[in-house]
């Protein structure tokens, strides 16, 4: 705003010898928002242009080019051909990922809404969730791999309880494991600060009004996080819809944890297959757009204002 | 805001909020369940690092005996001293790079309205909304026909592609608290663009900046797709080194691979312990509005 005042006039200064048609124009943009200031802008635009959108447009490309098959014989292949088995790919990381997400998402609501207030060791143990961000994916599959075992710790704990040995990893739980351990803290620390961003006033205004606690959460606190809960949903989604190394390294990526990932890094590290790897990433992409975009849809329909408080 | 008014308000009585704490069934339903999850937590961290120091462990409660000699056999056995400086270079390369093509960028979208607005705000999205591989894939092809990948180059310039919009997003709300008057003023004064820029914004805005870097820093440190499908033996960052190294073991001892994997996580807690110091997490939700709109 101040600038776009300050820079008519510096205009005007410099172009005083012509006052013809081009200061005008330059104030008609500069009114509209257009002005060299946006300059700063093309650093960025120039980047986001030469290695995001160029190389999905040049893959795209590339995914309507195979090498057999005519124009859209990658994605005949992915979808159809036994070896690739694309369907079932997406299905499965479809099974990890929403279960993972709505699991994230569900746990963390009554357990931010149990944290909201003050309490001795709050901050404490809001560290400790946050540690599973800085295990990575290599420490969480071996941790998992030696705790869950056959022989770790958990095992050899049941057996006392003549629990026989449990299948917990290098398969599908195995993955939905390391999904939760590193999506669960990055949720609860979103929703909890979307959960303090809710005026307490609001409920407490229930209270006065006579609502029970059920009341209370159902027909304020619900709705004034729904924005908040479709956001955290995606952005987890996002997380486990992307699995890729711990689906090899605790899952079975030959059989139940094939995701979409494993299957297009294979066609592009293993097979060297470009426009068929191209086609399973433009698939990979579209999935989970579509998904994010039913969430969203979701939320336009629920309350639109803001989250309360803070602005 | 909110919480400071109930302090204000409450300094007096205590008591409502040691009664949110109440033992009712809801509350040990969900502090059970809270406690469940950080023992697994707290079995999973603490079974790689006893196995890491261990001796010999079979099938037993506990190894027979300790020794700290893996962290000396996995720095050797994986050449970590160069894949450490490696990450280091390339969290350095792609910190400094993202912060300052993004921040320019995030001054423009945080205090303008232009015609396409929303369009730019969507070619910044995506790549954050977007899994690693898929937009991976297709750079990773074309960075390969130019020879810039596979090698240090390459990974460089695959990590920026989500760290740009990143620090544009996170950036954004930090320059919005900033006072628009503030620069009015300077201009009054006489201040041309880049004194304003140099003598009042820069120093208004070193918080957000180092926040950005941080969280970049962070999340460069730990991505593993687009490392993994841009480098070669010699550009590995710590992470890709241990998926390759766990994923070809075998020959070699677990016990170095979890030895490697300790090494990562304390690098990364130090990494986030600094972050948490510049960062609120109730920031992310500003931050993160921001994505939706």
């Amino acid at each position: 705003m101040s600038v776009s005042t300050g820079k008519p006039g510096k205009t005007r200064g410099s172009g005083a010898p012509t006052p013809g048609s081009r200061p005008a124009l330059s104030h008609r943009l500069a009114e509209r928002g257009i002005d060299r200031l946006l300059l700063l802008l093309v650093p960025a635009l120039l980047f986001a242009l030469v290695l995001f959108v160029y190389p999905f447009v040049y893959g795209l490309g590339l995914s309507f080019q195979p090498r057999e098959g005519g124009l859209f014989g990658a994605y005949i292949k992915f979808f159809t051909d036994p070896s690739m088995r694309g369907l079932e790919s997406i299905w499965i990381t479809l099974k990890l990922a929403v279960p993972a997400a709505v699991f994230n998402v569900a746990a963390s609501i009554p357990l931010a809404y149990k944290m909201r207030g003050k309490f001795r060791g709050k901050r404490m143990l809001t560290t400790v969730l946050v540690i599973p961000i800085t295990l990575g994916t290599v420490l969480t599959a071996e941790g998992l791999l030696n705790f869950f075992g056959q022989r770790g710790w958990l095992n050899r704990f049941l057996e006392l309880f003549g629990v026989g040995p449990l299948d917990l990893v290098q398969n599908y739980w195995g993955v939905l494991w390391s999904l939760i351990i590193s999506g669960f803290p990055f949720a609860f620390l979103l929703i909890l600060s979307y959960l303090s961003g809710i005026d307490p006033s609001l409920e407490a205004a229930a209270r006065t009004l006579g609502a029970d606690w059920k009341q209370r959460f159902r027909k304020i606190t619900l709705p004034l996080l729904a924005p908040g809960l479709a956001i955290t949903f995606c952005l987890t989604f996002v997380l486990a819809f992307s699995v890729f190394p711990s689906a090899i390294l605790v899952g079975d990526p030959s059989g139940s944890t094939r995701v979409i990932a494993y299957v297009a890094y294979n066609a592009w590290g293993q097979q060297f297959d470009y426009p068929l790897a191209s086609a399973a990433a433009i698939v990979m992409g579209a999935v989970e757009l579509a998904v994010i975009v039913l969430v969203l849809l979701w939320r336009s329909r629920m309350y639109k204002g803001s989250t309360g408080g803070k602005g | 805001m909110s919480t400071t008014t109930v302090n204000d308000r409450t300094p007096t009585s205590p008591p409502p909020e040691r009664r949110r704490l109440r033992a009712t069934p809801g509350t040990f339903l969900v502090w059970g369940g809270m406690a469940l999850f950080l023992i697994l937590l707290f079995g999973v961290v603490a079974s790689v690092v006893v196995n890491s120091l261990a001796g010999q462990w079979f099938d037993t409660w506990f190894p027979s005996s300790y020794t700290a000699s893996w962290y000396g056999e996995a720095w050797r056995e994986y050449d970590l001293g160069q894949v450490v400086s490696t990450t280091v270079i390339v969290a350095v390369a792609v910190v400094s790079l993202s912060v300052l093509i993004g921040a320019p960028a995030s001054y423009v979208l945080a205090r303008r309205n232009f015609p396409g607005k929303s369009l730019v705000m969507l070619v910044f999205l995506l790549p954050i909304m977007m899994p690693p591989i898929t937009y991976g894939i297709p750079l990773a092809t074309l960075l390969t026909y130019y020879h810039l990948a596979p090698g240090l180059t390459g990974v460089i310039l695959a990590n920026l592609v989500p760290s740009v919009p990143f620090v544009i997003l996170t950036m954004t709300p930090f320059i919005e608290q900033i006072n628009p008057s503030i620069e009015s003023a300077a201009r009054m004064c006489g201040a041309n663009m880049t004194r304003m820029f140099v003598r009042i914004l820069a120093p208004l805005l070193i918080p957000g900046v180092l926040a950005a870097a941080v969280l970049v820093l962070v999340r460069t440190v730990g991505m593993f797709e687009l490392t993994f499908l841009t480098s070669n033996s010699e550009s590995d960052t710590l992470v890709v080194a241990l998926f390759t190294a766990m994923t070809g073991a075998g020959i070699r001892a677990q016990q170095s691979v979890d030895a490697m994997a300790v090494i990562y996580m304390l690098m990364m807690m130090v990494l986030l312990v600094i972050a948490l110091r510049f960062v609120n997490p109730t920031q992310l939700v500003s931050q993160v509005r921001q994505d939706a709109d």
